[in-house]
């Protein structure tokens, strides 16, 4: 079955506009009937990488597939790519600046949480390049 | 009663079928369809957001008028503290009970005393620790409506108390028949409500099964009658009996004040009460203990049946309540059963385009091909919010695509051009005769 594609440009810098993205993903899923654990799975994880693109990746696309039996979420940046990949998984590690984590984004909890939440991450990032993290997540059985 | 009873209903008459109150509604319930309004019952939470902006008045509210009480053998009036808001140059909230028993009732009961005791109960739940934090106020049944159909994962957040004005009508049919000896059924309580969501709250309450409340009178309604006796009355009766916290929650953050506690939120207007409860949902506001919305902006006081600016009550309610006591309300004991809610809010998925996941996805994407074939200008002219809502109806068969007026002209459009390549044609015929 072909999926319902969903495509979100996320301007960098503009923290205004962050989490948007996320937001209308969690209506239309809620709209589709999804269960309630799957969407809130789905707009935390998401939101976490709308604000790393707002934050590091200078902006990006967000694509998202979703089948009936689970979402697929990939956040694409052409930005400074991640140098330390592990690292960067670590709770607590972060480089986000100054001015950010005066927000009160910037704890380090980023990539962590988008682990917890979904059943699959991965990230393909080169250095200058940009990143690619894909995430996927189903419902649980039911 | 039915579950989706409504308060607010609409006067066809007045009805010119614009796009005011079809692009205001916030759970997009409205339609113009045959050039006149149409409510979606299961999804109208009565906010009375579509009454506030209609320009021709066209949309109304039930409510009881003042003769109701003459069914019971004796009356109770319940005013919510916003009334109180209404009267320029008041000094003596007793002025205005007195002033309601000129009117026919045997007894006043305010609503703001029952306030203070839902405000201490709330501080006990907090204290007690058992419920997921944030909790979200139920006082005002436009919010916990909302919340029932647009915020699954929050209904187990929701303050599982009744609001001040069902916990007043309680105690007081109970005191009265206690102290007069005479059956609850031939007492009858009656709210001077602020807004139609009362009024809906009470033929179908949430939480309990069945309302201890027999009517609602608008305040609109019953103001001028009030007003006169007011300002007719010969003694005033000492009856007032509710402190600074009671009589604090006709506005925003007059109950969250009442929990003694820094760590909430009040948001207020119905916009701002979405935004709060998405960024809820999402987790994105942490560290509150409490959470108070209230559809109308500036609180109760901003009711639609208020004759008065929102903010104006609310400047002359600080200054009445100034010189009160914080509370003159307190329970004796444990939480009281009448007071706590016998159900659990259930969500009820209104919104859902189909139960099976797999043609909810299918349908999604109909929706999304056909939304890219509108204009995206969300004019309304088609009678539905927004090109989005407009392709959603189209695509569950309750609109047509002609209805928008853009494919209308390129549907002229192509019959005309058809028409004038027509015009160019000639039967072979003609065509010789027009060679020789």
């Amino acid at each position: 079955m072909k999926p319902l594609k969903l495509e979100y440009h996320v301007p960098g810098d503009d923290f205004t506009r962050a989490g948007e993205a996320s937001s209308k993903v969690k209506n239309i899923l809620k709209r589709m009937g999804f269960d309630s654990d799957t969407i809130r799975r789905v707009a935390i994880a998401m939101y976490e990488g709308e604000i790393n693109l707002v934050i590091h990746g200078g902006g990006g696309d967000a694509f998202v597939d979703v089948y009936p039996d689970r979402v697929e979420i990939a956040l694409v940046d052409h930005g400074p790519g991640i140098a330390d990949v592990e690292k960067a998984m670590e709770e607590g590690y972060s480089t986000a600046p100054d001015n950010v984590r005066a927000l009160g984004f910037g704890a380090g909890m980023g990539l962590p949480n988008m682990k917890k939440y979904t059943d699959e991450l991965s990230i393909e990032s080169v250095v200058g390049e940009g990143t690619t993290l894909r995430m996927l997540i189903r419902p649980a059985e039911k | 009663m039915h579950r989706f009873f409504h308060s607010v209903i609409l006067d066809e008459e007045q009805c010119v079928g614009c796009t005011n109150c079809i692009k205001r509604c916030p759970t997009e319930a409205i339609r113009v369809r045959d050039g006149k309004a149409v409510i979606t019952s299961e999804r109208c939470i009565d906010c009375g957001e579509c009454i506030r902006v209609c320009p021709h008045h066209a949309k109304k509210a039930h409510y009881d008028s003042l003769s109701v009480i003459q069914e019971f053998g004796y009356k109770i009036a319940l005013p919510a503290p916003s009334l109180y808001g209404q009267f320029n140059h008041l000094d003596n909230i007793d002025i205005v009970l007195t002033g309601l028993k000129a009117l026919g009732f045997d007894e006043v009961f305010e609503v703001s005393r029952a306030a203070e005791l839902v405000s201490e109960a709330t501080r006990k739940i907090l204290r007690r620790g058992d419920l997921s934090k944030p909790i979200i106020s139920s006082a005002c049944p436009a919010v916990v409506r909302l919340i029932r159909v647009r915020f699954p994962d929050l209904c187990s957040h929701v303050l599982p108390l009744n609001a001040p004005m069902e916990a007043a009508a309680g105690i007081a049919k109970e005191e009265a028949s206690v102290r007069l000896g005479i059956p609850k059924e031939k007492i009858g309580a009656f709210f001077i409500t602020p807004c139609p969501a009362k009024v809906t709250d009470i033929r179908v309450p949430i939480g309990t099964k069945k309302s201890e409340v027999d009517g609602a009178i608008a305040i609109s309604e019953i103001f001028p009658g009030l007003s006169y006796a007011m300002s007719h009355l010969t003694e005033i009766e000492p009856i007032a009996k509710s402190g600074v916290i009671g009589v604090g929650w006709a506005s925003s953050g007059g109950e969250a004040a009442g929990l003694l506690n820094d760590h909430y939120l009040a948001a207020d207007g119905i916009e701002n009460v979405i935004r709060v409860l998405e960024e809820l949902e999402d987790e994105r506001i942490r560290g509150l203990d409490f959470v108070e919305l209230n559809a109308c902006s500036g609180g109760c006081v901003g009711g639609v049946f208020c004759v008065e600016n929102a903010y104006v009550a609310k400047a002359r309610l600080n200054r009445l309540r100034r010189y009160l006591p914080v509370s003159q309300n307190h329970l004796r004991d444990e939480i009281p059963a009448c007071m706590e809610w016998q159900e659990n809010l259930e969500f009820a998925p209104v919104l859902k385009l189909s139960d099976n996941v797999s043609e909810a996805v299918r349908m999604m994407m109909e929706i999304d091909d056909m939304c890219r074939q509108f204009p995206g200008m969300d004019c309304g002219s088609c009678g539905a919010p927004s090109c989005q809502a407009f392709a959603e109806d189209v695509v569950r068969g309750f609109a047509k695509k002609s209805d928008c007026i853009f494919v209308l002209r390129d549907e002229i459009k192509q019959v005309a051009n058809t028409l004038s390549s027509m015009g160019g044609l000639t039967p072979p015929q003609e065509k010789k005769e027009d060679a020789t």
